[in-house]
């Protein structure tokens, strides 16, 4: 269990984390989503004792990370890769850890063993490519067998195989009744891994919340309706008790999956439609809604080309999983 | 006991990198050459030399000769033992581990001390005994007045400018601003301040002045240095001293 309270950390004018206040609990995976530079980092920062909170508090299992006996016995954290000693090999630094926190030297061969690493234990570690190297971090993380992991951006840099591995030991571990704390700036990472949902933008809390009432409340389906005879449309529509949602010049979008009834009423109407499909808001869309603010705020205002992209390739991802 | 774990674990931490070797094996190899080639010039140049000179000469401090290039190495070794964990991240995966601070650098300053007080003093009974061998008839011997005390000082030395270095590393935490302080400090600045008659009285106060002044046996010629040899190195222990809790502050205070 992660406990924060009114947690905040300011740089000078700049507020990277505004009076943050929630809890992880154990048993499920809690995302933690936001944009970049939202400040996730920060806040696992501060969780680790790293950063000094500016206000407000952080407990794990209700104490300060500095008053954990061996810390890495209560929560393992992944949050830099590269915040390893290049020159020195993967098994020495897991032992160098292992020794500072009273883990048996067997315990590093048994966590090299589960993220693969095995055969390059021996090599040094600035050899390693970015997944062997997020590898090595996550083998940190294990050693001290936490029951409390946090993940920073764990998938980043990772091929397909690599992320589909880390999903899977994610999900393993929050079976296991352990606290899995994960961040990412992709919605649809987190809609494949999480159970609970933690969303922040500019440092403040957007949303806390279970990944199924999200998904309940923003993915949104309707149909879309294109016509050149509008308003007999409407009318027949409206006749028949069927609210119109929005409305261009020749597109209308009604709420819920009524594709089948439409196409039947103008039908009988002898209506022309030229378009007919049902639609599903992605959750990309609302995630990205929830943080319009901060993002406008990066991107001096107006929706970033990139995104409609990220959309349609989330949309996409999601419908298959 | 969690002082045993962080001991242990920066043992393994530091006879696992490379540059522990290379700038450790760089100090004894400079030092013991230097040492032994200005003390076998001095062996033949020592005819040629004034009644004064040879009056103060002082074969005990002219087989440490290679201190002034060896410590060098020492500095590199101490401010890559504490800085090298800035630069390369590990700092904040090291205080994850151990998020007590002080813990954590005392104990890490504590190996590297031990180890640098093992190669220091077989590094300076190795130079005093190669040296005198390359004085011939003119040299001292461990059993003379004041040479055991300089022997012995010659790894305090080399010990305590080791240290010092990792208290700089540790307020400054990036290795080549330590180095490009430390190396022009110890090289340039102390032995041109040392030249000048109005900035000498100043110059010997700094560390390295003072504390090399255990390794004298015989006094220059109208030496009037406030100090003696312990006093020097009290001198350059408050130094460090000094260094090490301006290192323990910067820690303390600043975010990972």
């Amino acid at each position: 269990m992660i406990e924060l309270e009114g947690l905040t950390k300011r740089y000078g004018e700049k507020v990277a984390v505004n009076n943050l206040t929630f809890a992880v609990r154990p048993g499920i995976i809690t995302g933690f989503l936001g944009p970049n530079g939202a400040g996730k980092s920060t806040t696992m920062r501060m969780v680790l004792g790293l950063d000094r909170p500016t206000a407000g508090d952080v407990r794990i299992d209700g104490k300060h990370y500095d008053e954990l006996k061996d810390p890495l016995k209560y929560i393992g954290a992944l949050l830099d890769a590269k915040a390893v000693h290049g020159g020195r090999s993967a098994y020495h630094h897991l032992l160098c850890l292992a020794q500072a926190n009273g883990i048996p030297a067997k315990r590093v061969h048994e966590v090299l063993d589960v993220v693969g690493l095995t055969a390059v234990a021996k090599k040094k570690a600035k050899g390693f490519s970015l997944g062997m190297g997020q590898r090595l971090g996550i083998a940190a993380a294990l050693l001290g067998d936490p029951r409390i992991l946090m993940f920073d951006e764990p998938v980043n840099g990772l091929d397909p195989e690599g992320i589909h591995w880390i999903r899977n030991l994610m999900k393993a571990l929050a079976a296991q009744g352990r606290t899995v704390f994960v961040s990412s700036h992709l919605m649809s990472e987190m809609a494949l891994t999480a159970d609970h949902l933690v969303v922040i933008g500019q440092g403040r809390l957007l949303a806390d919340t279970s990944m199924a009432d999200f998904i309940a409340q923003n993915s949104r389906s309707y149909v879309r309706v294109r016509t050149p005879q509008r308003e007999q449309l409407l009318d027949v529509l409206h006749e028949a008790g069927i609210t119109v949602a929005g409305s261009g010049s020749e597109v209308l979008e009604v709420e819920g999956d009524k594709s089948e009834r439409i196409g039947e009423l103008a039908a009988q109407h002898r209506i022309v439609l030229h378009e007919l499909s049902p639609q599903q808001a992605s959750l990309e869309e609302a995630f990205m809604r929830l943080t319009a603010e901060s993002v406008e705020y990066h991107a001096h205002g107006g929706q970033p080309a990139g995104q409609q992209g990220a959309q349609q390739e989330w949309g996409a991802e999601w419908r298959r999983g | 006991m969690a002082m045993a774990q962080v001991v242990r674990s920066e043992w393994t931490k530091i006879r696992s990198v490379a540059s522990t070797v290379w700038t450790l094996s760089l100090a004894v190899v400079v030092t013991i050459a230097l040492g032994m080639l200005i003390s076998a010039l001095s062996k033949s140049e020592y005819d040629n030399m004034s009644a004064q000179d040879r009056l103060s000469f002082d074969p005990t401090f002219t087989s440490f000769a290679g201190t002034s290039l060896g410590q060098l190495a020492m500095i590199v070794f101490g401010v890559l033992v504490v800085a090298n964990e800035y630069s390369t991240g590990m700092i904040r995966t090291s205080l994850a581990a151990v998020p007590q601070r002080g813990a954590f650098l005392f104990g890490k300053i504590a190996v590297a001390t031990l180890l640098a007080l093992v190669v220091g003093m077989a590094t300076s009974f190795a130079a005093f005994f190669l040296g005198q061998a390359m004085l011939g008839d003119l040299k001292a011997s461990l059993g003379d007045p004041g040479v055991l005390r300089a022997v012995f000082g010659g790894g305090l030395y080399m010990t305590l400018i080791a240290m010092f270095s990792m208290g700089v590393a540790a307020m400054l935490r990036s290795p080549m601003l330590s180095l490009g302080i430390l190396m022009p400090f110890f090289f340039l600045i102390s032995s041109i301040l040392g030249a000048v008659d109005a900035t000498q009285k100043v110059g010997r106060f700094l560390p390295d002045q003072a504390g090399s002044k255990i390794m004298q046996v015989v006094p220059p010629v109208g030496d009037d240095t406030p100090y003696g040899p312990w006093g020097g190195l009290g001198i350059m222990v408050l130094w460090v001293v000094a260094a090490l809790i301006g290192g323990y502050v910067v820690l303390k205070r600043r975010d990972a």
